[in-house]
């Protein structure tokens, strides 16, 4: 298959069933309600399962069980439904199961905005639910990307019993791009049996799987954290992912900005080049794990003077900026979340403005 | 001789954690004895609550998952959903299902999902200690109703088998109850009844069954089986409900 037009929430849809999933539950959401519109339709077809679930919380529980029984399975929501799936998201962290999670972020904090934003980036690499645990976070800069995110969260989850997150701003889900499904990325579940509570004939086995969070010896409990942990330090080896852009020239500025954002400011960064004035940018594609190494080193470049976290929330990843630079270079930060984007003009300003 | 009587296979054998006079084990028993009987343990899936029933999988014999507070019934329909040939039970008290959990038990059931539901209601919270339920009598005293259930302030107690039967969606709702072998006979073959109607795929199932607290309630356990009679029995009257014919 060629490339399509397609607008980013329906290819995100495609992508899942073109990844080898074929159950989604999910409740509507502006502005990615047209996956589960979507999916409604393109299930039936592809004989898979469409079920829209009476809140977020329901469904939080839905993908539980229907991952618990060892089958794949995702669901797309925006940020309020995230907050009320995130008390989901702790238990299958707990439970250690695979599930893949689309957040296509909305302003916030409440209600917000239905326009685009980055202000889930804390929610969604820290936790937002209760307890130690941690999502691998991926951030698409194009429909593409997102459909190729999409594609490989299925196989990253399975292989860390992990949840995963694809977290694209609402421009990603609301714009059309031309897109491919590449078939490479298209996996085979694993063997889920050694755990999967999916009835002792299908494994046949005699003894039961048991999937459950509640640990009441401390020890047990700490040992399970300690799994989880070394999970995280798994990821952070093996999975970081960025792109690094006009990282050879002899910059006096570092951009770090991911998704939509990145873009604009990757269009400043050209405009700049052409007046003579150099700056370098990393974009990472995990937010977690973020591209400590990448950050730290492009900071530390003889000619870069100071680093700027530009991102669609008041300052959120820049945290994430300062922890890697470890203080080699002032970190500042530049952006907007009511909605609007800013232009490259106005990205360049800022940059200028700082030396 | 023959052995008439012995353990159910699908019951294991660790002793539970079951307070004295309590009807838990009971129940637990009857619902093994219905899964040998179906010959279906080796594809059964279990749901645990949050409450006194969150280490059932201890026993039994079988695959089991366990559920966050009243989250159980969105458990099972995602698991009844992507394996249909599974059974899948969830196993729910009154703080659990018809407090936090009334969502979802709701729209369970009014989606017809092919799983059956042992509801457990002995009018209180257990395992946190004591506390008012949706389902506790009025002026019935809790610690958290030290004055007794005021209705006037809280509402009158939630009859879940009556609240669930007026969905116009087709199902099996019954109430029964375990205080004396007749209605151990009786509660036996309702929860038999629940899982064939989820064998043959017909409809959503729930089998409520009225327990005894007597640790939470402050009575011995013969009190407590006469308090179920007195107070619990009129209210919470015995008998099917709905049946997917009506």
């Amino acid at each position: 298959m060629g490339k399509v037009l397609m607008k980013g929430n329906e290819a995100i849809g495609e992508a899942a069933i073109r990844a080898g999933c074929l159950n989604y539950f999910a409740y509507p959401i502006t502005p990615q309600s047209e996956v589960a519109e979507y999916l409604s339709k393109r299930m039936k077809e592809v004989g898979g399962l469409f079920l829209q679930g009476e809140s977020e919380v329901a469904v939080s529980y839905m993908l539980f069980g229907a991952a618990a029984c060892g089958e794949r399975v995702f669901t797309t929501s925006s940020s309020p439904g995230i907050s009320l799936m995130s008390e989901g998201i702790s238990y299958i962290s707990g439970a250690q199961l695979p599930v893949v999670f689309v957040n296509i972020v909305r302003g916030g904090p409440g209600l917000g905005g239905i326009l685009p934003s980055q202000g889930d980036y804390l929610q969604a690499t820290k936790g937002g639910g209760h307890g130690d645990y941690k999502l691998l976070v991926m951030a698409p800069a194009s429909v593409q990307e997102a459909v190729e995110m999409v594609m490989t969260a299925f196989p990253l989850a399975e292989k860390y019993r992990n949840p995963v997150m694809i977290i694209g701003d609402g421009l990603i889900g609301q714009m059309m791009e031309p897109v491919e499904f590449p078939d490479h990325l298209k996996s085979e579940p694993t063997n889920k049996d050694e755990w999967a509570a999916n009835g002792m004939d299908t494994r046949k086995s005699d003894t039961p799987n048991i999937v459950k969070t509640l640990h009441l010896d401390p020890k047990i409990l700490n040992e399970l954290n300690l799994t989880l942990k070394a999970k995280y330090e798994r990821m952070k080896q093996e999975e970081v992912r960025y792109e690094p852009y006009n990282i050879d020239s002899d910059y006096q500025v570092l951009i770090v900005s991911y998704g939509t954002m990145s873009r604009v400011c990757r269009t400043a960064v050209d405009d700049l080049k052409e007046s003579g004035f150099e700056v370098g940018m990393i974009r990472p594609k995990t937010l977690f794990p973020f591209p400590e190494k990448a950050v730290r080193e492009a900071a530390g470049k003889a000619s870069c003077k100071v680093v700027i976290s530009i991102e669609l929330s008041m300052g959120q990843m820049v945290e994430d900026v300062e922890r890697s630079v470890l203080g080699q270079r002032p970190v500042e930060w530049y952006g907007m979340c009511g909605g609007d984007i800013p232009t490259p003009e106005e990205v360049m300003d800022a940059v200028k403005s700082l030396v | 001789m023959p052995k008439t009587f012995k353990k159910p296979e699908a019951l294991s054998d660790q002793k539970t954690h079951y307070c004295p006079g309590c009807t838990h084990g009971v129940i637990h028993r009857l619902v093994a004895e219905v899964i040998d009987e179906l010959g279906v343990r080796g594809r059964t899936v279990g749901i645990a609550p949050v409450g006194c029933a969150v280490l059932a999988y201890n026993y039994f014999t079988f695959d089991f998952l366990e559920a966050a507070h009243g989250r159980a019934p969105a458990m099972a329909t995602g698991i009844k959903r992507v394996r249909p040939d599974l059974i899948v039970f969830t196993y729910q008290g009154d703080g659990d299902l018809a407090s936090i959990g009334m969502g979802e038990i709701i729209h369970a059931a009014n989606r017809g999902e092919k799983f059956t539901t042992i509801f457990v209601n002995n009018a209180v919270y257990g395992m946190t200690g004591g506390q008012m339920a949706p389902t506790t009598m009025p002026h019935q005293r809790t610690t958290t109703s030290p004055f007794g259930r005021d209705v006037a302030d809280v509402g009158m107690p939630v009859k879940m088998a009556e609240l669930l039967s007026a969905l116009q969606t087709p199902g099996y709702i019954t109430r029964q109850t375990v205080i004396k072998p007749k209605h151990i006979v009786r509660a036996k073959k309702a929860i038999k009844q629940a899982f064939t109607y989820q064998l043959e795929g017909k409809c959503f199932s729930l089998v409520e069954v009225v327990s005894t607290c007597p640790v939470n309630w402050g009575m011995t356990p013969l009190d407590a089986i006469k308090w179920t009679e007195e107070t619990l029995l009129p209210y919470y009257q015995l008998g099917d409900v709905k049946t997917p014919e009506n």
